[in-house]
C-alpha cells in the first residue's frame, strides 16, 4: 500500500494582468489559495479562470508536456504549467509566486504573448530537411544509430518558447536568433541525409542574428523543459563552423582561434595580446579603458606574460590533439 | 578539523588584469588556514571560447590540468566561475564516458601523463562554504561588514548547468534562488542585497563581438544593484568583476544612466571581514574605487 499522502499550503500568488485591448499598462492580481502537493502550476492558472475570474487568459492545451502551449514565468523562472509540480516551485522559491507570460513587452492579454518573432526566427533558419532525394529509390536511406543520436534530443524541442524568452540577447538584440532557432538548425545539420549544410550554417553566421552573440549564459539550459540543451547544441554549430569550412575571419572567430595561439605561446592566456589578436586595428577603442586599468596595476606588459611550467607538454598537446585547422 | 589543502588553479586572469583577486585568495587562505599548492603547470581553459573552436583539443588540456591536481592527490580548487565550468564539465564527460577518457589519456600519454577522475574540482567559494563551514567562518569574523548593503553577483558559471554544479558542490544551488554567496555575505556580517539581475549574465563573453548586448547587460546589473540601495557589489567571478568594474562607463551610456559601484571579490570581502589589511586584498586595482574602508 502506498504511504504517499497529499499535503496542501496556502500559497500567494500574484499574477500578471493585462489585455492590450482596453489597459495602458499591466497590473498583478493577488490571489492566495490551498495549493495541494499534487498539483501542476496548470491546475492553478484553471483554478484562477474557472473559480475566481472567468476573464483570465492562457494558453493550454494537450497537458501532456508535448504542446508547448502553456509555457509561462514563475518568479522568473520559465515552466511549462502542465509539466511542473507546484512542490517543485514552492520547493525553490517559497510560497510567494509571482506568475509572468514569458515576455512582459509581448503580453497580448495575461499570460498570452505574441510569439511572432519566435517564429519569424524558427521560420528564418531553415527547420526541414533538404535533401535531393530520389524519389524511386532502390533502398532505403539508412541512419545509424549512433548518426540518430546525434540530433535526437535536439528533436525533442516542442516550440515553447521557454528558451527563447529566457535568453537575455532575444530581449536585447531583436535581430538575434535566439537558442531554440539554433538549437531546431542543429537538429538539420547533424541529419546526415540534409544537403543544405553549408548553406544553413553560413546564415547562421552572421554577426548580429547568429551563434556568436550567445552570451553563453546556460539560461537556455536552465529554461527548457525537454532537456533539449540548446547551448550544448550552439557549441556544437560554433564547431561546425570550423569544420566545415564556413568560418569567415571576424572578431568572434579570432577570438576563438587566439585561444589556442596563446595557449601554445604561453600555456596561459595572453589577455592583451588575445584582444590585439581579435580585434585588430580596431584594438584602439579599448584605450581608454586600457590606460584605466594600467593605473591600477590590471595589465601586464607583453614582456611578462606568465608561462606555464613545462610549456613544452602543451605545445607537444596541441600539436598532437588539434582537429581544426583555421 | 584537519587543515584544508586544495590544488590551486589559478586560471589567467588572477594573474594578469585581477592581480587583487590571486592577493586576496592568498590572504584568505592563510587566515583559515587553508593550504593551496599552486598549479603552475596548468594551461588556460580555453574559458568557453577555445571549446567553440576545437573541443578535444580543449579536453586534453583541461584533463592535463586536473591530472596535475591528481599528482598531489588533491581535490582541484579554481577561482574563477569559467574555469570551473570548463573543467567541471571536461571531469563529467570524461568520468562518463570510458572511449573519451581513452582517446584522451592515449594523447596525455605523450606526455607521461594520465588523467584517472581522482580528484574533485571545488570552486573555492564552495571550498569555504562546503568544506570550511560558514559557522566556523562567522566565529572568526573579527570586523563584521554590518554597516554595508552588499549585493551578490553570483556569475552564470558557478550556478549553471544546475546538474553540473549541484554534481559538483555539496551546496545544492537552484540558479533561480541561488544562496551561496547570500549566505557568505551574511556569514561575513553584512547586509545581503536582494535584486532581480543577481544570477543574470555579465556579458564578459561577448564583450568584443557584441559590446551593445555586453554593455547593457553589464548596466542593467550594475542598476539593479544600485536601485537596491547596494553599497557594493560582491562575485567569486574575476571575469564578472571585470565587466562590472572596469566596463561601467560603457554600461553606463547603453541604459542611458550612470551607474557605478565598487565591485569586490568574494576573497576581498572574506578578507575584510577577517581583518585583513587593505594591502593584502589589494584593493588599491579596482577602477571604480573601494574607499568606504
Amino acid at each position: 500500500m502506498s504511504t504517499h499522502s497529499i499535503t496542501t499550503q496556502k500559497v500567494n500568488f500574484k499574477v500578471f494582468r493585462f489585455n492590450a485591448g482596453d489597459d495602458y499598462l499591466p497590473y498583478y492580481e493577488d490571489y492566495s489559495m490551498e495549493v495541494t502537493s499534487e498539483e501542476v502550476v496548470l491546475d492553478i492558472l484553471n483554478r484562477i479562470k474557472w473559480d475566481l475570474d472567468g476573464s483570465f487568459s492562457y494558453r493550454r492545451s494537450c497537458r501532456h508536456g508535448i504542446c508547448g502551449a502553456c509555457a509561462i514565468k514563475v518568479n522568473g523562472r520559465a515552466t511549462l504549467a502542465c509539466k511542473e509540480s507546484m512542490s517543485t516551485i514552492i520547493n525553490i522559491f517559497g510560497t510567494d509566486l509571482t506568475i509572468e507570460p514569458l515576455s512582459i513587452k509581448r503580453a497580448v492579454k495575461d499570460l498570452i504573448i505574441d510569439k511572432g518573432d519566435f517564429w519569424e526566427k524558427h521560420d528564418a533558419i531553415h527547420p526541414f530537411l533538404i535533401s535531393n532525394i530520389d524519389e524511386h529509390p532502390d533502398m532505403e536511406c539508412a541512419v545509424t544509430p549512433a548518426q540518430a543520436d546525434e540530433l535526437n534530443d535536439a528533436d525533442l524541442c516542442i516550440q515553447c518558447g521557454a528558451c527563447h524568452y529566457a535568453c537575455p540577447v532575444v530581449e536585447i538584440n531583436e535581430d538575434f536568433f535566439g537558442p531554440a532557432a539554433f538549437a531546431k538548425a542543429y537538429r538539420f545539420e547533424a541529419d546526415v541525409r540534409d544537403d543544405a549544410h553549408v548553406t544553413r550554417l553560413t546564415e547562421l553566421h552572421e554577426e548580429k542574428q547568429g551563434l556568436w552573440d550567445c552570451v553563453k549564459c546556460f539560461e537556455c539550459a536552465e529554461a527548457c523543459p525537454k532537456d533539449v540543451n540548446p547551448i550544448d547544441k550552439i557549441t556544437k554549430l560554433h564547431q561546425m563552423l570550423f569544420k566545415e569550412g564556413v568560418a569567415t575571419s571576424n572578431v568572434a572567430t579570432r577570438h576563438a582561434v587566439g585561444f589556442k595561439h596563446s595557449i601554445a605561446k604561453h600555456g596561459v592566456l595572453d589577455e592583451g595580446g588575445l584582444v590585439l589578436y581579435s580585434e585588430g586595428p580596431a584594438i584602439v577603442k579599448h584605450i581608454p579603458v586600457a590606460l584605466k586599468m594600467l593605473r591600477k596595476g590590471k595589465i601586464v606588459m607583453p614582456w611578462a606574460i606568465p608561462k606555464s611550467d613545462n610549456l613544452d607538454e602543451i605545445q607537444k598537446l596541441i600539436k598532437s590533439s588539434s582537429t581544426v585547422k583555421f | 578539523m584537519e587543515k584544508l589543502k586544495y590544488a590551486l588553479f589559478t586560471g589567467c586572469t588572477a594573474k594578469q588584469s585581477t592581480p587583487e583577486q590571486l592577493m586576496s585568495t592568498y590572504a584568505v587562505a592563510n587566515k583559515l588556514e587553508i593550504e593551496l599548492i599552486e598549479l603552475t603547470e596548468a594551461s588556460c581553459c580555453g574559458a568557453s571560447h577555445l571549446q567553440d573552436y576545437d573541443d578535444f583539443l580543449s579536453l586534453v588540456l583541461n584533463a592535463r590540468n586536473i591530472a596535475y591536481a591528481e599528482k598531489h592527490g588533491l581535490t582541484m580548487v579554481t577561482i574563477c566561475n569559467t574555469c570551473q565550468l570548463n573543467t567541471a564539465m571536461t571531469k563529467h564527460r570524461l568520468d562518463n564516458n570510458a572511449e573519451l577518457k581513452a582517446e584522451v589519456n592515449e594523447k596525455l600519454n605523450e606526455v607521461g601523463l594520465e588523467y584517472k577522475g581522482t580528484s574533485l574540482v571545488t570552486h573555492f567559494l564552495y571550498a569555504i562554504i562546503d568544506d570550511f563551514g560558514l559557522d566556523k567562518l562567522k566565529e572568526m569574523v573579527v570586523k563584521p561588514l554590518s554597516q554595508f548593503n552588499i549585493a551578490p553577483f553570483y556569475g552564470c558559471h558557478n550556478i549553471r548547468p544546475s546538474e553540473l554544479q549541484n554534481e559538483t558542490h555539496r551546496t545544492k544551488e537552484n540558479p533561480y534562488n541561488p544562496t551561496s554567496l547570500d549566505d557568505l555575505i551574511i556569514a561575513c556580517g553584512g547586509k545581503n542585497v536582494d535584486y532581480e539581475q543577481k544570477n543574470k549574465c555579465c556579458g564578459f563573453h561577448v564583450e568584443l563581438q557584441a559590446p551593445h548586448t555586453a554593455a547593457v547587460l553589464t548596466g542593467n546589473a550594475i542598476a539593479g544593484a544600485v536601485d537596491q540601495n547596494a553599497d557594493w557589489m560582491v562575485t567569486p567571478c574575476p571575469l564578472c568583476h571585470l565587466k562590472l568594474d572596469t566596463q561601467a562607463d560603457h554600461a553606463s551610456k547603453a541604459i542611458g544612466r550612470d551607474v557605478e559601484l565598487p565591485v569586490l571579490h568574494m576573497q576581498q570581502m572574506v578578507g575584510l571581514a577577517l581583518g585583513c589589511s587593505t594591502e593584502e586584498l589589494g584593493l588599491k586595482h579596482h577602477i571604480a574605487e573601494v574607499n568606504f574602508i
